[in-house]
């Protein structure tokens, strides 16, 4: 185990992204290679899940799209992340919060986590 | 063809060039040591015989520590023939360097054993009937296995229940992605039969 992790700590560029965890409202900017051109797009949510560990670590981001549930799953040392931006840190009690997708209009809201200011 | 003797270590995922994340086995492939070669004058044939692995001496039968003294090596738990190699001698070591990267190879394994499973599991087959309605112990059940009077018995080769796995099974075309000369480390696209810290055979 410890020579896959040695391994991918040598092949797997690990960039740094600030900490985020379930809850969290990110907006993810990541490249889109359309034929020749690249352009970047950004998809803004909130994290559902992180999953796994070491290079092959990924996130879930679920959004509104209207009224369309939309989620999309990112490698976190994925190459065409170019960035992550914590917009706001909510406070949730699990890890992963599945029960989310269930919730709709004023029940789908996360308590905004309160910054102290000895926690900073 | 020639090859080397390895373990596998486990699986992750790298990223390619255009930044795809691509599925991969990590293996420890040797060093191996040539323990005898094998001629066409003595044994009727050419090869070479490759060790890898330790193993204790008090657990080698007294004839295979005479025949890895011959080597000049230390007992070795697997000892494997290969083919194809050329300008070898008893003692030389090879290491994993022996493969490029971007070159395909073959790995053999022994499977992961399941133990004795039923057809569903062990040939997919879709069982008999559904779950409900009356149905009685038919679910998972093979259904007929051939005809009556004629031919009266059963064809060879009928799929029916047995052992699944643990059977020596060999993955093709597997592209190396990655040789790591100094820790003996081979990267294949893909999976590759067995269980962690099994032994595995990579061939050109």
């Amino acid at each position: 185990m410890d020579i896959i992790k040695t391994l991918q700590n040598e092949l797997t560029e690990q960039k740094q992204h600030p900490a985020f965890k379930s809850g969290d409202n990110i907006t993810v900017s990541y490249r889109i290679v359309e034929g020749n051109k690249e352009r970047i797009q950004t998809f803004q949510g909130v994290v559902i899940q992180r999953r796994g560990s070491g290079a092959t670590e990924t996130f879930t981001v679920r959004k509104m799209s209207g009224n369309v549930g939309v989620e999309r799953i990112f490698p976190i040392n994925s190459p065409f992340i170019e960035s992550i931006a914590l917009n706001k840190s909510g406070y949730v009690r699990r890890a992963r919060i599945f029960y989310f997708r269930e919730r709709t209009g004023k029940a789908a809201r996360i308590r905004e986590k309160k910054h102290f200011a000895h926690q900073k | 063809m020639p090859g080397i003797i390895g373990r596998k270590i486990g699986m992750t995922s790298i990223y390619s060039a255009e930044g795809k994340a691509t599925p991969c086995t990590v293996i420890e492939a040797g060093p191996c040591v040539v323990t005898q070669l094998k001629t066409q004058d003595r044994d009727g044939y050419d090869a070479v015989q490759l060790g890898f692995g330790e193993k204790k001496e008090n657990r080698t039968t007294s004839a295979l520590k005479g025949h890895f003294k011959k080597a000049n090596t230390t007992p070795k738990a697997k000892l494997v023939e290969f083919k194809g190699f050329d300008n070898l001698n008893v003692g030389d070591v090879i290491l994993a360097n022996i493969f490029e990267e971007g070159e395909y190879v073959g790995v053999k394994g022994t499977s992961k054993g399941k133990g004795f499973q039923g057809v569903v599991k062990r040939h997919g087959f879709g069982g008999v009937g559904q779950s409900t309605h009356g149905q009685h112990n038919r679910l998972r059940a093979p259904g007929s296995i051939g005809a009556c009077s004629y031919p009266a018995r059963v064809f060879k080769g009928m799929r029916m229940a047995g052992q699944m796995g643990n059977s020596t099974v060999t993955i093709e075309n597997l592209q190396v992605l990655k040789v790591i000369e100094e820790k003996n480390l081979l990267v294949v696209k893909g999976s590759i039969p067995g269980a962690k810290g099994s032994t595995v055979i990579i061939e050109k």
